[in-house]
């Protein structure tokens, strides 16, 4: 086979997504592309987790409805998800905890199992792990390398659980996982890749209140602080958060900041302050559904002209989208360098699939970061920190400087930085803002702003945003369709989007979001899509739900 | 630096017999004397205002300033003093900004013990908005919004900001500027959270001069480490006098006490390690 599925589930407080990371790992030693989707409600015991771990030997990027294996910790686990099995899927369960099991299913004592081996009932999922990696013909050595790296304690008592497990089922050859030639790749959530992506961008400090699914971002930098030498702060909430940023912006140091569309909502006064005063910050925005508390931890893409108009005024409101682990990492830092040289807020937009799935992410293909370095001031003559130069950006430079002062300001400002309510200076702080927006425009024409994938010579092009990137990058190749990702979403590149577009004579949008947020935008730039396929339910597209879709649509 | 010179050439829009006038000529030597003698030089003094009238006084005085929004002085003066713990930062915020739009942000900033400044120009009553009742209106005040009168007791400041952990706690009175000048070089001086309340006088819209003055007096024999005592003089005034009351209201620093800072831990640590490509190599490593 070319490619596996495995479902694990049990309960919160079950080790679901550990158990789920294992099996990626296990599959990303024999040379898999991996992709683990984390399905989860908001709870902290009990309730209904899941894992879809899809490994395959080309790049993938979504998870499949239909399963090989169905790893179960409970009956609740057999009975939701039995609709994905197919006639060789493998079922394996702990038959101390699932009353009724499968039939045809593979049972085993698993509590009994991590009883006798001295370990907590948490290792039932690496009793699991062991009997799924039996059936699957994974080699034990390969299974307890992982284990060994992958389990925090009780090693000795979770192999003897993992053994018992890999003992007490039998090899499927139908299943059996043959080596692939997948370069084997840190297996990562796009968090902590949008972590990394920041560290690379030269981040100094990191400002958040914890909100789903954004919480990873602050988790990772928070663990990761000492090494990379940077601050993270958790402040009393999130209007606080954009403030405290930008008081370590006024101060030189790169900061960032993350949010879900809740607590930006509570950042819209700052996000103004910030476009006023010229303070250079990248804000994450990870979405979820909404309105209001929506569903905390399912996906939507439904707040992109909420980002793009967010804060009173006229101000650049400068948004990118990346769609994948690579864009995650190369566009986090981008933004940093994007947001210092123009001194504006810029948004980078996630939504929970990007944020907490793990991706197989090859750094080769994130290679190449633009230097893109802020307009510090020479210290020639008098400082002016809102000078009025040509392209609208003014000099930085940072107290304390002996003999010249900083003043920022959130209320119209001479370039000195005080204050002005007269008509002419007024007009004046709008023009260098439009000036610098004209400028930003400029420099994104020379980025990858637009991507391309598919068949790029198709007459029919699925136009897609954010996290939808890798599911139609991989039905275009079935359906023979192009795939044009906008990254940069504003400004909108419409040159390069209508290069994009060349020859193309009909456009489907796929968006998670009921009212189609991307077409709407394109269609203020002139262009038309044809048709809609939408989904609002807080799941991401599966391969099959969109090929579903695709083929109505195609009909 | 004379304080005269501190100046900048904008135009001065305060009231005539505003008591923003005392805070601004008690800050400005302050700050002249105290690069001076070599203790704060002028570059490292950022101020940080928030919205109304008393933050024009980011306007006046040629130092490094942040004019920001409502309520909003004391996170972004945060930010600047863990980005830099070098810069002394000092927040001019009004009543309404501190105690109504930005109250989290006061408590939170005296709970950890940040080391800033702030300076509330506590006039107890909206002046750019024309007349609305704030958090330290008392409760027969009858403003714009409420014209029957408030019906409700103001808050105490001090003891909200000795209750949340504040450790320099001092009020002061805009009718007095030598007095104000000793408050606030002990409030800058002091290292973690300087809270200072000055009954600052709105003349057009809430005319205290004659009602103070009347009652005011100095804190002496008080010993501002001593936790009893300073929790006695801070509840000494509830801020809710009638005119006709013969109440006193004690001016001086009722509390102050050594303590750690927020942000000891963070030391000096800034993004610039040797070889950032090989950290996150190495990072990424863990997650094969």
């Amino acid at each position: 086979m070319d490619e596996f599925s495995v479902l694990v589930g049990g309960k919160a407080g079950d080790g679901i997504n550990e158990a789920g990371m294992i099996i990626a790992r296990l599959y990303n030693q024999l040379g898999y592309c991996l992709y683990q989707y984390l399905d989860y409600p908001s709870l902290i015991r009990g309730g209904h987790n899941f894992a879809i771990v899809r490994a395959s030997g080309e790049k993938i990027g979504a998870h499949r409805d239909q399963v090989d294996f169905l790893l179960a910790l409970n009956q609740e686990t057999i009975d939701r998800h039995s609709w994905r099995l197919k006639e060789s899927s493998v079922v394996i369960y702990d038959s101390d905890v699932a009353e009724r099991g499968h039939e045809g299913g593979a049972s085993l004592p698993l509590k009994t199992m991590a009883k006798e081996a001295g370990a907590p009932p948490i290792s039932r999922n690496v009793g699991l792990i062991g009997a799924f990696s039996r059936a699957a013909g994974i080699e034990w050595g390969t299974l307890e390398d992982v284990l060994r790296k992958e389990v925090p304690k009780l090693i000795d008592q979770n192999l003897e659980v993992a053994r018992r497990g890999y003992e007490g089922i039998g090899e499927d050859e139908r299943l059996k996982v043959k080596r692939r030639s997948y370069p084997c790749c840190p297996v990562i959530t796009g968090n902590e890749l949008i972590g990394l992506g920041l560290l690379r961008g030269g981040l100094d400090a990191y400002v958040a209140y914890p909100m789903t699914p954004s919480s990873g971002i602050l988790h990772f930098l928070a663990k990761v602080a000492p090494e990379f030498s940077i601050k993270v702060v958790h402040p009393e909430n999130e209007i606080a958060v954009i403030l405290m940023a930008q008081g370590f912006a006024y101060a030189g140091k790169r900061t960032a900041l993350g949010t879900s569309g809740g607590g930006f909502c509570l950042m819209n006064e700052g996000m103004s302050l910030a476009g006023m005063a010229e303070m250079p910050l990248v804000v994450v925005v990870s979405m979820r559904p909404g309105p209001s508390t929506g569903v905390p931890t399912y996906t939507a893409q439904s707040d992109l002209h909420f980002v793009m108009n967010a804060g009173q005024g006229e101000f650049t409101h400068l948004v990118i989208a990346p769609g994948d682990a690579e864009q995650a990492f190369l566009w986090s830092a981008t933004s940093l360098g994007l947001a210092w040289k123009y001194q504006i807020p810029a948004i980078l937009l996630s939504d929970k699939t990007l944020s907490e799935t793990a991706y197989s992410f090859n750094i080769e293909e994130a290679r190449d970061i633009p230097d893109i370095r802020p307009v510090l001031a020479d210290g020639e003559g008098e400082y002016r920190r809102y000078a009025r130069t040509d392209d609208g950006i003014s000099p930085l430079a940072f107290p304390p400087i002996p003999g010249a002062v900083v003043k920022a300001n959130g209320y119209a400002h001479l370039e000195s930085g005080i204050t002005t309510e007269d008509a002419g200076e007024i007009a004046a702080v709008q023009d260098k803002s439009l000036r610098k927006e004209e400028r930003l425009k400029r420099e994104l024409e020379g980025l990858p702003a637009v991507n391309t994938l598919g068949q790029k010579d198709s007459s029919t092009a699925l136009i897609c945003w954010g996290s939808n990137k890798p599911v139609c990058a991989e039905l275009a190749g079935k359906f023979g369709l192009r795939v044009v990702q906008p990254v940069v979403i504003n400004p909108f590149p419409a040159n390069r989007f209508r290069k994009a577009l060349d020859g193309v004579e009909r456009i489907i949008s796929v968006e998670t979001n009921s009212t189609g947020q991307l077409a709407r935008l394109i269609k203020s730039h002139g262009f038309e899509a044809d048709d809609l396929i939408l989904k609002y339910d807080g799941r991401p597209f599966s391969v099959d739900d969109l090929e579903e879709r695709l083929g109505e649509v195609m009909r | 630096m004379k304080p005269e010179d501190m100046g900048t050439d904008a135009a001065n829009t305060w009231c005539p017999g505003c008591g923003n006038f005392a805070i601004l000529n008690a800050i400005k030597p302050v700050l002249a004397t105290l690069d001076e003698e070599g203790l704060l030089p002028l570059e490292k003094v950022v101020m940080v205002t928030g919205i109304g009238c008393h933050a024009k006084i980011a306007d006046y005085v040629n130092v490094n300033s942040f004019y920001t929004i409502h309520g909003r002085t004391i996170p972004v003066a945060t930010g600047i003093k863990l980005a830099n713990p070098d810069l002394t930062v000092i927040c001019f915020a009004g009543d309404g900004d501190a105690y109504a739009e930005g109250l989290d942000h006061l408590i939170f900033a005296a709970k950890r013990n940040v080391d800033i400044t702030t300076i509330i120009h506590d006039n107890r009553v909206y002046g750019l908005t024309t007349g609305q009742y704030t958090p330290t209106s008392p409760s027969w005040f009858r403003g714009r919004s409420t014209p029957e009168g408030l019906e409700v007791p103001p808050i105490n400041p001090l003891e909200i900001v000795f209750a949340s952990g504040g450790t320099f706690i001092a009020r002061g009175y805009s009718h007095g500027i030598e007095f104000l000048k000793e408050v606030f070089r002990e409030a800058i001086l002091h290292r973690g959270f300087s809270f200072v309340d000055v009954l600052q006088v709105c003349a057009t819209y809430f005319n205290m001069y004659k009602y103070y003055n009347e009652r005011v007096y100095t804190l002496e024999d008080h010993d501002p480490e001593d936790r009893d005592q300073a929790e006695e003089k801070i509840r000494e005034w509830d801020y809710n006098s009638e005119y006709d009351s013969d109440v006193s209201i004690p001016l001086g620093i009722f509390y102050r006490e050594e303590a750690a800072t927020f942000g000891d831990n963070f030391g000096n640590s800034s993004s610039k390690i040797s070889d950032l490509d090989g950290a996150i190599r190495k990072t990424l490593e863990s997650y094969i």
